[in-house]
């Protein structure tokens, strides 16, 4: 008996660590293997030309070279989605609606986060202090935007989601993005109160803004260098725990259980002796804290946030959700790792290939284009199964 | 839970609208309640009440049963001399007028997609942004600039049309805006529900992204800066001078061309939503619009009865555009700007709110809500700002926790926080009001049916909610 419950625990976390080095390794040999073939057929054009011209290298060897930070960047990048995009896909697998506040639950870990730092900062707790205690402050920080994001999920369903159950599909839909609109307004007043100014800074403490150097070498004349800044990393560590720990959550816990059966069918949990509005609270506070850790993260790798820097990620994040099938929580990791190397992809190579005709800005469109063909050619996903939509 | 309040009200109200309703008194207070608030508005500038009073004038005009004629010979009265007198005295008041029609006619559009068909749309606005850069770029100098990177060159000094063309290009703004409704309907319309609201969101913010980018290879729209100036119509000169003898000495002051400009586009954009609202109510009443009533209802119903679903929610999809569209070319006429910043998410979602806070589907109540949510993020917000500025200059002290005013943020301008008020209204629009302010009629009854459902369930209400 006792074997059987300490593999069923191995299992369940052995698994998705698996999923993510297949889903990272799959996505970037996939996308590696795409960009050398575009690179090889282009290598005479124009583009290619202009770039020898300017940099002494051909096209190729610039893919070449910029291919590690590219893939280092988009897993980071990707990571960071897929927490995100479990809170959407979360709610959506329990009430089949989209929350539209997600974003802003997010936003609300950052700047808690953000903001507990600042405090200690001025506080002068984070000067001159060694690597372990500045890893201690982060931790810390992480751990308050996650708190913070989840009581706001809990409360957002229990104010504004909970009476309109029930109703028409449409109608928690609008609720939701009056939530949404709501919050960032509340967050830029909170904010703008107490400082005179919206945005905030993540200060600079301990060694986050370092370089590891992993590996470098020539290629055809031409130093290659692969290092990753320190905070890229610990996006990648952090968001990995969390993903491999709400894996075991869902897939080997009680709560767990309930929490997929009332995704399952609500009225039969429900007579199984499932208190149904506990599991969804319980649902929005695991997603929002997942959705807190990632804004604290996201503020961790960008530095500045403002109280509309949920919105971007956000939207992004439910394209990932939707790219892996929404309602799955395997399918929004695969779609947040797939969107963040796609997304680096672009705004890496983008300006190169065309020449500066269309170049990063134009990175944020194609995951709206992703998120619209999605839609469009297969609602349920890479992952997720024919599902039938109510209107 | 609503509905005891209701009857409550509606019965104190009862003797009261009998009385004023009866014989000749409301025509009496017709004339005297539009003859102060006039007054009032003339003589008060900038003064929020007053224009409130005077509003609401307008809207008892709506409501007060009276002769036909009597309301068209006011209604002119209001339109052709009360509003421009008092608009060029004060054109503030002008302002918010013309951005009524305009907002009234764009919300008149989502209403037929969301109220009447119920597909609801997060990307409304891009069909207005359509309209606008259409405008924005064969009435501005941009043909001459195509090449030239944004903000380098000097202006080219010359426009590619001439001026006149804009009335031209209003119909072309018209169908262009259908066009692309239909282009977009198209893939669209495969999805269904919240996904097709997400689809919708995400071609809005394509198209905005679009305006922001296009400014190479070719310099289609001049990246974020926007495209400027723009020109507007010309106006008759002999016209202006006659109108000028008559207006100068009524408002007390040399009526400049940007005054008769802001009086122009006013009654342009009032005749088109006129026109549009003409339009939306015979749709309303036609075959076509029940049939998008009906797919609103119950697709699936509604196709068994033999209703083309596509090309019902296609057409629906170009009407609503189109809408947008006209109003675009007017906008980006009379603001002689045009910036991706205009046709942001949140207009969206302002349009929306608009629709939601009057009543899906219903025409008097999406009117009235645009007039709502226009004069608070005008009017009402603006004021405040002003009125906090004024607090700040002062040396008032907030008695009991002694706070002076001075020291209040700078950042505290409640006209930036239009969100905040959108996401209220729609919150509790939701929770209590799911209907608008002005249910339609055809949702009236069902609300009705619904409530008395609701009292004869209300203990199975927890256990049917997983059904739907």
């Amino acid at each position: 008996m006792e074997r059987i419950i300490k593999s069923t625990v191995l299992r369940e976390l052995l698994r998705p660590l698996g999923q993510i080095v297949a889903f990272v390794l799959g996505t970037g040999v996939i996308l590696s293997i795409l960009m050398f073939l575009i690179s090889l057929i282009a290598n005479k054009s124009a583009a290619s030309l202009a770039l020898i011209e300017r940099n002494g290298i051909d096209l190729f060897t610039y893919t070449l070279i910029n291919l590690p930070q590219v893939l280092v960047d988009g897993m980071a990048l990707g990571f960071v989605y897929a927490a995100i995009a479990l809170g959407y896909t979360m709610v959506y697998g329990v009430l089949e609606f989209i929350n539209f506040a997600h974003s802003e639950i997010f936003a609300m870990g950052a700047f808690i986060g953000v903001e507990l730092l600042l405090a200690l900062n001025a506080a002068e707790k984070l000067s001159n202090i060694t690597v372990a205690t500045a890893f201690g402050w982060l931790f810390v920080a992480i751990l308050a935007g996650m708190a913070a994001s989840g009581i706001t999920a809990v409360l957002i369903e229990r104010i504004a989601y909970r009476p309109l159950r029930g109703a028409e599909r449409l109608v928690p839909l609008i609720s939701a993005i009056g939530v949404s609109f709501f919050l960032q307004d509340a967050i830029r007043l909170t904010e703008s109160l107490t400082s005179g100014q919206f945005h905030r800074i993540f200060p600079t403490f301990g060694n986050f803004d370092e370089r590891v150097s992993v590996l470098s070498f020539n290629v055809a004349s031409t130093q290659m260098i692969l290092d990753i800044p320190i905070k890229s990393l610990v996006v990648i560590v952090v968001a990995i725990l969390m993903l491999v720990g709400l894996n075991y959550l869902v897939n080997a816990t009680k709560l767990g259980k309930a929490i997929r059966s009332v995704a399952q069918d609500r009225n039969t949990a429900s007579l199984m002796g499932i208190n149904v509005n506990f599991v969804i609270s319980m649902t929005f506070l695991i997603g929002g804290s997942l959705g807190g850790a990632a804004g604290v993260l996201y503020a961790l790798k960008f530095t500045r946030i403002d109280p509309f820097v949920g919105f971007m990620p956000g939207i992004k994040a439910f394209t990932a959700a939707v790219l892996g099938g929404i309602g799955n929580l395997t399918g929004a990791l695969l779609g947040g790792i797939v969107l963040g190397m796609v997304e680096n992809f672009a705004g890496a190579y983008l300006g190169v290939f065309t020449m500066g005709n269309f170049g990063v800005e134009y990175k944020d469109l194609i995951s709206f284009l992703i998120l619209i063909l999605v839609l469009i050619f297969r609602p349920s996903g890479l992952l997720g199964e024919q599902v039938s939509q109510k209107a | 839970m609503a509905k005891p309040t209701q009857t409550n009200i509606s019965s104190l109200l009862k003797p009261i609208w009998g009385w004023i309703t009866k014989g000749i008194t409301p025509y009496i207070i017709l004339v005297v309640y539009l003859a102060i608030s006039s007054f009032l508005v003339f003589n008060s500038p900038r003064s929020l009440p007053a224009f409130l009073m005077f509003v609401s004038s307008v809207v008892l005009l709506y409501y007060l049963p009276t002769k036909i004629w009597y309301k068209a010979v006011l209604g002119v009265l209001i339109i052709f001399v009360i509003i421009p007198i008092v608009g060029v005295r004060n054109i503030f008041y002008l302002e918010i007028i013309f951005q009524i029609c305009v907002f009234a006619a764009l919300a008149l559009g989502l209403n037929i997609l969301t109220g009447f068909t119920g597909l609801l749309s997060f990307g409304y606005i891009a069909f207005y942004a359509v309209g606008a850069y259409l405008w924005g770029f064969f009435g501005g100098q941009q043909m001459f600039l195509l090449h030239a990177i944004p903000g380098s060159a000097g202006p080219p000094g010359k426009f590619f049309l001439p001026a006149d063309t804009f009335y031209l290009f209003l119909f072309l703004g018209f169908g262009l805006a259908f066009l692309v409704g239909i282009l977009l309907g198209l893939p669209v319309l495969r999805v269904r529900g919240d996904y097709l609201t997400v689809v919708t969101l995400g071609f809005g913010e394509v198209i905005r992204l679009l305006a922001t980018n296009m400014d190479k290879p070719l310099n289609l729209t001049n990246g974020p800066q926007g495209i400027s100036p723009i020109q507007r119509p010309t106006l008759p000169e002999p016209l202006l001078q006659a109108l000028r003898v008559v207006l100068n000495p009524i408002v007390g002051h040399e009526v400049t061309l940007n005054e008769f400009y802001n009086l122009f586009f006013y009654l342009l954009a009032l005749a088109i939503a006129v026109v549009i609202i003409i339009v939306t109510v015979r749709l309303d009443d036609s075959k076509l619009g029940r049939a998008w009533i009906a797919i609103r209802e119950d697709e699936l119903a509604a196709a068994s009865m033999g209703i083309p679903l596509v090309t019902t929610k296609l057409i629906a999809f170009a009407v609503a555009a189109s809408f947008a569209g006209i109003m675009g070319v007017i906008f980006s006429a009379s603001r002689m700007f045009v910036s991706p910043e205009s046709f942001i998410f949140m207009q969206s979602i302002g349009v929306l709110t608009m629709v939601i806070l009057g009543g899906l589907g219903s025409i008097p109540g999406v009117i009235l809500g645009a007039a709502i949510v226009v004069i608070i993020n005008l009017g009402i917000l603006t004021d405040l700002s002003i009125y906090l500025g004024e607090l700040r200059q002062s040396d008032k002290v907030i008695p009991i926790i002694n706070f002076a005013w001075k020291n209040l943020s700078s950042q505290l301008d409640p006209a930036k926080y239009q969100r905040l008020v959108f996401g209220i209204i729609l919150i509790l629009m939701m929770i209590y009001r799911p209907n608008g302010i002005l249910p339609a009629k055809r949702r009236a009854r069902a609300i009705e049916e619904h409530f008395v459902e609701l009292n004869n369930n209300n203990n199975e209400k927890e256990a049917e909610n997983g059904a739907a």
